[in-house]
């Protein structure tokens, strides 16, 4: 699903991010994980092309398209569609003015997809959220529930690949646990791929097969993430478990 | 006092509109007083809309309310008609500003770079030029008419709509959905009409109806000036101008006329004031008082008032 190699992100003379390998299998779960600042929002939205003022190099394929040297339109057509990022801020990221429904149709009839009610509802239920809510505005919906529409949004395009960054920082602890399930449950019965950034090590550990450790723009350790969990070899991980309350 | 009164008389105090708000609701029945009278004016009218040499300057009384003009017109019917045209003035004059306006205003606000760079500097040539002397310019050099007027006035209105929309643009550029919609592939022409044009209208609304009275009166000061609406059409402002040399010995020809534009550009300041109280909650405005979040869905609902 991702394929990355020697990915360098820059903006000017300074090197935001360093990541000699990065990959996401079908079905697979990566975590970026490391403190705000180390560069692991930049590495996934670099994944996207959704970096336009940053200098890129090295080679990024994502559902098989070359993302640095592909044109904007087949670019366009992977996001979302394939590729979908859910954000840290989940209501931030819907329209205020727009019905979630009105959001999801829209959406569909932009990759070309069939826009029925039952399709939505379908994708809505999915992820354990009534379709009612699709009459509703981004302000009506709660901060867990607009995050798992977004993750709605994705089934509903039929994206291979969820770009999570921080999903579950905004929200409290039961409805973490909620989106967490739902992610979790999707990545079993669908075979989604899940790329998630977060500084939230409890979280990474209860979902992900592996992890990359980043500090300063540069990932210092890798490995399956019960490994480097349990065993971390380099001091910045050590230090990010110990601060773990 | 009983408690029960006491709970009738709070509930009947947060049903009460608040003073904006009253005055806001005051405005608009005005002007919902002067439209309605001015679509009607062919049939509600007393008198035709025509010279009558046996009527020439008639003081106000039962037969003509507000009094008769030089050639014999009945006043309040002049007023009734030229109701239509200082409004379709307005209209006509908003719409073309605020179209063109804010079009260029949020393809500056969202593009940035050199097309913002491009498009303000555009605008800020337009400003530099006092308005009513650009009007005045071009009513000079095209034929005086309506819509000479339309056009001479629009053409110094649209770049404040530009600015004003650029800014709020930009900061709506800058949202999470706009990022959202980024990510979901959406091209920019649609991101611009889906997410960043209906959260950007809030302020020019506002700005919108706080305009309409400063159009009317513009228009009127270039009517007065015999470079707007001619003879015979009946507009305020030409009533002004052609009434002007009679204030002093048969008033009401240029009083009433007058005071039609005075009220008319007042009820539209009011409803500015009163939509800019009610869509932002910072100004200490009465949906302020009345919006205190209850709820949590009340709070969302101010919090995204603000928004946009």
């Amino acid at each position: 699903m991702i394929e990355v190699r020697d990915l360098r992100v820059r903006y000017g003379t300074r090197v935001v991010a360093d990541v000699p390998v990065l990959d996401v299998g079908e079905g697979e779960c990566v975590a970026i994980v490391g403190e705000s600042g180390s560069g692991k929002s930049t590495t996934l939205l670099s994944l996207l092309g959704l970096t336009p003022d940053a200098e890129i190099s090295g080679q990024i394929r994502v559902c098989g398209l070359d993302v640095r040297t592909a044109p904007p339109r087949r670019l366009r057509e992977i996001r979302g569609a394939r590729a979908a990022l859910v954000m840290q801020s989940p209501q931030a990221a819907l329209s205020p003015a727009t019905r979630l429904g009105v959001l999801m149709r829209r959406a569909l009839r932009l990759h070309g997809r069939e826009a029925t009610e039952q399709i939505m509802s379908e994708a809505m239920e999915a992820v354990l959220l009534d379709p009612a809510l699709l009459r509703r505005y981004p302000h009506e919906v709660s901060g867990g529930q607009a995050q798992r529409f977004a993750i709605a949004l994705a089934i509903a395009l039929g994206a291979e690949v969820i770009l999570a960054d921080e999903p579950t920082s905004a929200l409290d602890v039961t409805v973490q646990a909620e989106v967490v399930g739902v992610l979790r449950r999707l990545r079993a019965e669908r075979g989604l791929a899940l790329l998630l950034v977060s500084h939230d090590l409890a979280l990474v550990s209860t979902i992900a097969d592996r992890v990359l450790v980043m500090k300063d723009g540069v990932v210092v350790e890798s490995g399956a993430a019960a490994e480097v969990l349990a065993a971390p070899s380099h001091p910045y991980t050590r230090e990010l478990l110990e601060a773990l309350p | 006092m009983t408690a029960a009164e006491t709970a009738a008389g709070g509930r009947l105090r947060r049903t009460l509109p608040r003073i904006p708000d009253r005055f806001a609701a005051f405005g608009a029945a005005l002007i919902v007083i002067v439209v309605v009278a001015s679509i009607l004016a062919p049939w509600i009218a007393p008198y035709p809309d025509e010279p009558n040499p046996l009527e020439l300057l008639r003081p106000p009384s039962a037969a003509h309310w507000f009094g008769t003009d030089q050639v014999g017109r009945d006043v309040l019917t002049r007023i009734l008609y030229g109701g239509r045209t200082s409004l379709f003035i307005a209209v006509a004059v908003l719409a073309v500003s605020a179209v063109a306006g804010v079009t260029l205003g949020v393809v500056a606000g969202y593009a940035g770079g050199w097309v913002r760079d491009v498009i303000m500097r555009v605008t800020d040539v337009f400003l530099a030029f006092p308005a009513l002397l650009l009007s005045l310019a071009l009513a000079v050099v095209l034929q005086p008419s309506v819509n000479t007027v339309v056009l001479a006035i629009a053409a110094t209105w649209w770049p404040w709509y530009t600015r004003l929309s650029a800014s709020v643009a930009a900061s709506i550029a800058t949202r999470g959905y706009v990022d959202a919609a980024r990510c979901l592939g959406v091209p920019a022409p649609l991101i611009i009409l889906r997410h960043v044009l209906p959260n950007s209208l809030t302020p020019v609304l506002v700005q919108l109806s706080l305009d309409a009275g400063g159009v009317i009166l513009t228009a009127a000061a270039l009517s007065y000036l015999g470079l707007g609406a001619q003879e015979p059409t009946a507009e305020w402002g030409l009533m002004v101008q052609q009434g002007q040399t009679l204030f002093t010995t048969n008033w009401w020809v240029v009083t009433f006329p007058g005071l039609a534009i005075l009220v008319t550009a007042f009820a539209f300041n009011v409803i500015g004031e009163g939509l800019r109280n009610a869509l932002d909650p910072r100004s200490g405005g009465a949906r302020q008082e009345r919006a205190k979040p209850t709820s949590a869905g009340a709070a969302a609902t101010m919090s995204t008032r603000v928004v946009k």
